[in-house]
């Protein structure tokens, strides 16, 4: 489809108008910024429609014109703000030059089917525009705490010298504060200890449930797979509360009637709570993964004597790890992230992560939260890319397994 | 299957150690409610680290007392109580004393004497206002304000705050009933000792509401006490409630452009209780804890971490210099001289008879 259009110039008018449209919504915001909209709107489309003017109309060459104005936005950023405004000048000086010739010599509809009418051309540019709004809209709020915990100040405020780029407007002493404080140490660890544990009980449980409901001759198969993912439907403050009374008894019977330690019932009950909580995710993912597994395997297995365990640990297992895999991920960061359960269920001596950071977050002014989320985010990443890696793969196996 | 395995072998490991430590009569770790934030540093420099070092006890610190009450009473309906030693303030030990949730100290055999040998409940004197509480600190709720975005007169007065003509933007209040009813009426013209008699009848409850209305779209309502230092260091206010102790950190440790304005400071108590129904070894161990945590230099020593009064007359002279910053103490006290002359004294009586109802007319009059 690409370069199927012969481009031709398009009439001043149209790129003047244009530009003017765009130069005017830069010049609101950065109005808006400074406490004068109106006045923004109109000096920013009279100046963008003046350098497309110049651009088109009065420097004969198009490299000449684009050069020109970066070097120009160059010199204003750096006369008015300083480097880093040269830095953002120069790229805006880019943009400009760029956007500018790509409408006057009619590139925009170089990649577009010849037949489309300008209606169409519009909105093919619209729906780009929509689609990168809500990207932005997704990623902005993640992306915008990750500056903020190398603040040097103890509030999550952009200071003056972070905007500046200022060396001594960021530190890493919220970094230092998460890996020396005793408290997050403590709740990190914790973290590590229980999410782990509670992801194993979940997938071995998950993944025999999900087995289990595979089977024909099971009776009831629907209503108790509604009982066993319930926990991911209801609200997770009524789980909650019940979990609180429940796991208090069995708390009570555990360390009264069999003697056993505090500290350990405690990690118990948070990590029995948590295997709950984790538990329909190992088996949704398992039962998908079950859909394309062909049972003809199992039988051919038992022709050649192996007995249902063998079967299982050699047969079926590998060809459905990818969903026991993506199922525990999901089983983990749920584990990982769950902070209501958690202050329900578990005492001081259990506190996790996400605990110490909701009371961080409630109690005292520390972008040391910041520091751990941007952190926590990082560790995301990390294990979505895996879990993708893994669909992947479970796609090429499914691909060659006879179905 | 390993996490059986995992879980049995920590069973089996837990009942050797469990029958190992059977032999004390003190329980050797507790878990102790407090604040969290520069609050509970004051209190692990002050008491926790020392008291860790002479026993040998491990200390949690679990930041919940913001809902101490209703954990507590969950806990006792539970029968699960997990917390040792909790920091509560005043009018919430109260309504745990009656209901029973919190333990009663006798505070001439249960706290340390001064060091002059005065009993504990001379020492303590008025600031024992339930027999389950046991004071730690004074502190109050006043008003910080941004000094560069306030003009040229700076605020003097808590009316002030309800003076939106002569200084607009936006300020924080706590939205809660506790001191906003209260100031509320202050500045609508009740003398300062009729306000609580005034709060009584539904007429003056909604004549501190409609006062509170005249400025109701000017105010953001925070819940916690780090919400209005945050927002006075946004300038998102230019003048904000919140308690003395983060105001002094936002200024002298933070160097914050913001100022106090103590005049209509509302003063209030915090302490420890003990819940009530802990085991004998819990409850040996917590209150050997309190008897070292609130002697007289001990409550003397917080003081040098946050700028919070000693509860003891006692400490009040020992009171010095701040630990990193070197600033001397004194001034910054709620219980200073000239600060204590502008101050306002909360009635605990009359918030723990009609918390309840004036929290539901305040919610309901904030949802209008």
């Amino acid at each position: 489809m690409a370069a199927l259009t012969v481009i031709s110039r398009k009439p001043l008018s149209f790129v003047l108008s244009v530009t003017a449209l765009l130069g005017a919504l830069l010049g609101v915001l950065m109005g808006m910024s400074m406490g004068n909209a109106p006045l923004g709107l109109i000096a920013g489309a009279a100046i963008t429609s003046a350098v497309a003017y110049l651009g088109t109309s009065v420097i004969p060459e198009e490299r000449t014109a684009r050069y020109g104005l970066i070097a120009a936005t160059l010199i204003a950023g750096l006369y008015f703000f300083g480097l880093v405004g040269g830095l953002t000048g120069a790229l805006w000086g880019w943009f400009l030059g760029w956007f500018i010739f790509w409408l006057y010599e009619g590139r925009y509809r170089a990649r577009l089917h010849p037949y489309l009418t300008p209606g169409q051309v519009l909105w093919h540019f619209t729906f780009r525009i929509i689609c990168g709004l809500i990207f932005a809209f997704l990623i902005i709020p993640i992306i915008v705490v990750m500056p903020l915990s190398f603040n040097a100040q103890d509030f999550f405020t952009f200071t003056p010298e972070m905007l500046r780029f200022d060396p001594a407007g960021y530190s890493l002493k919220h970094y230092n504060d998460f890996f020396t404080n005793n408290e997050w140490q403590r709740s990190f660890k914790n973290s590590l200890i229980i999410a782990p544990i509670a992801t194993l009980v979940s997938v071995s449980l998950g993944t025999l449930a999900a087995i289990g409901l595979s089977q024909s001759h099971v009776p009831f198969k629907r209503a108790i797979m509604a009982i066993l993912i319930s926990p991911m439907i209801v609200p997770l403050i009524i789980s909650a509360t019940g979990m609180f009374f429940f796991y208090a008894g069995l708390g009570k019977f555990l360390e009264y009637q069999l003697g056993l330690d505090k500290n350990l019932v405690g990690y118990m009950k948070v990590v029995l709570a948590h295997a709950v909580l984790g538990i329909p995710f190992v088996i949704i993912t398992v039962t998908a993964t079950l859909v394309g597994f062909d049972n003809s395997l199992t039988r051919a297995a038992a022709n050649m004597g192996a007995n249902p365990v063998t079967t299982f640990f050699r047969v079926q297992m590998p060809l459905i790890l990818p969903g026991v895999i993506s199922g525990g991920l999901f089983a983990f960061i749920t584990s990982f992230d769950e902070v209501v359960v958690i202050m329900f269920v578990g005492s001081a001596s259990q506190k996790t992560l996400p605990w110490q950071m909701f009371t961080g977050l409630r109690e005292q002014i520390s972008p040391t939260i910041l520091a751990v989320a941007t952190i926590l985010v990082a560790l995301s990443i990390v294990l979505l890319t895996t879990l993708e890696l893994l669909r992947r793969r479970s796609e090429k196996l499914r691909g060659m397994s006879p179905s | 299957m390993k996490s059986t395995k995992t879980i049995l072998t920590g069973a089996a490991l837990s009942l050797v150690a469990g029958s190992a430590f059977a032999g004390s009569h003190m329980a050797s770790e507790m878990t102790i409610v407090s604040w969290g934030g520069a609050y509970s540093k004051s209190q692990l420099n002050a008491y926790h680290d020392p008291y860790s070092e002479m026993t040998g006890v491990t200390i949690l610190n679990d930041d919940s007392s913001s809902t101490a009450v209703a954990k507590l009473r969950a806990m006792n309906e539970a029968g699960n109580i997990t917390w040792d030693v909790v920091d509560v303030e005043a009018a919430p030990a109260m309504q745990l004393c009656d209901e029973g949730l919190a333990m009663v100290i006798d505070p001439d055999t249960m706290l340390a004497a001064a060091p002059d040998g005065t009993p504990a409940s001379e020492d303590f004197g008025d600031m024992l206002v339930s027999e389950c509480f046991i004071p730690q600190i004074v502190y109050s709720t006043t008003f910080g304000y941004r000094t560069d975005l306030v003009g040229d007169t700076a605020p003097t007065s808590v009316c002030d705050v309800f003076d939106t003509a002569a200084y607009p933007g936006k300020r924080s209040l706590f939205s809660v009933p506790i001191n906003t009813m209260e100031w509320a009426l202050l500045c609508d013209g009740v003398a300062k000792a009729d306000i609580y008699d005034t709060l009584e009848t539904e007429e003056g409850q909604d004549r501190a509401l409609a006062k509170l209305d005249t400025i109701k779209d000017d105010v953001i309502w925070v819940s916690s006490g780090s919400d209005t230092p945050q927002l006075l260091a946004d300038g998102e206010v230019i003048m904000g409630a919140t308690y003395n102790g983060r105001l002094f950190s936002l200024i002298e440790e933070q160097k914050q452009p913001v100022a106090m304005i103590w005049d209509g400071q509302v003063m209030d108590l915090d302490g420890w209780i003990i819940p009530a129904g802990l085991s004998p070894e819990r409850q040996a161990r917590a209150l050997d804890y309190i008897m070292f945590a609130t002697d007289t230099q001990r409550l003397a020593d917080q003081a040098k971490w946050i700028s919070y009064g000693p509860a003891r007359a006692s400490s009040a002279p020992l009171v010095g210099k701040h630990a990193d910053l070197g600033i001397d103490m004194g001034p910054h006290m709620p219980t200073a001289p000239e600060n204590l002359s502008r101050a306002f004294l909360m009635n605990y009586d009359f918030w723990a008879d009609y918390r309840d109802d004036l929290d539901a007319k305040f919610q309901a009059w904030l949802a209008k």
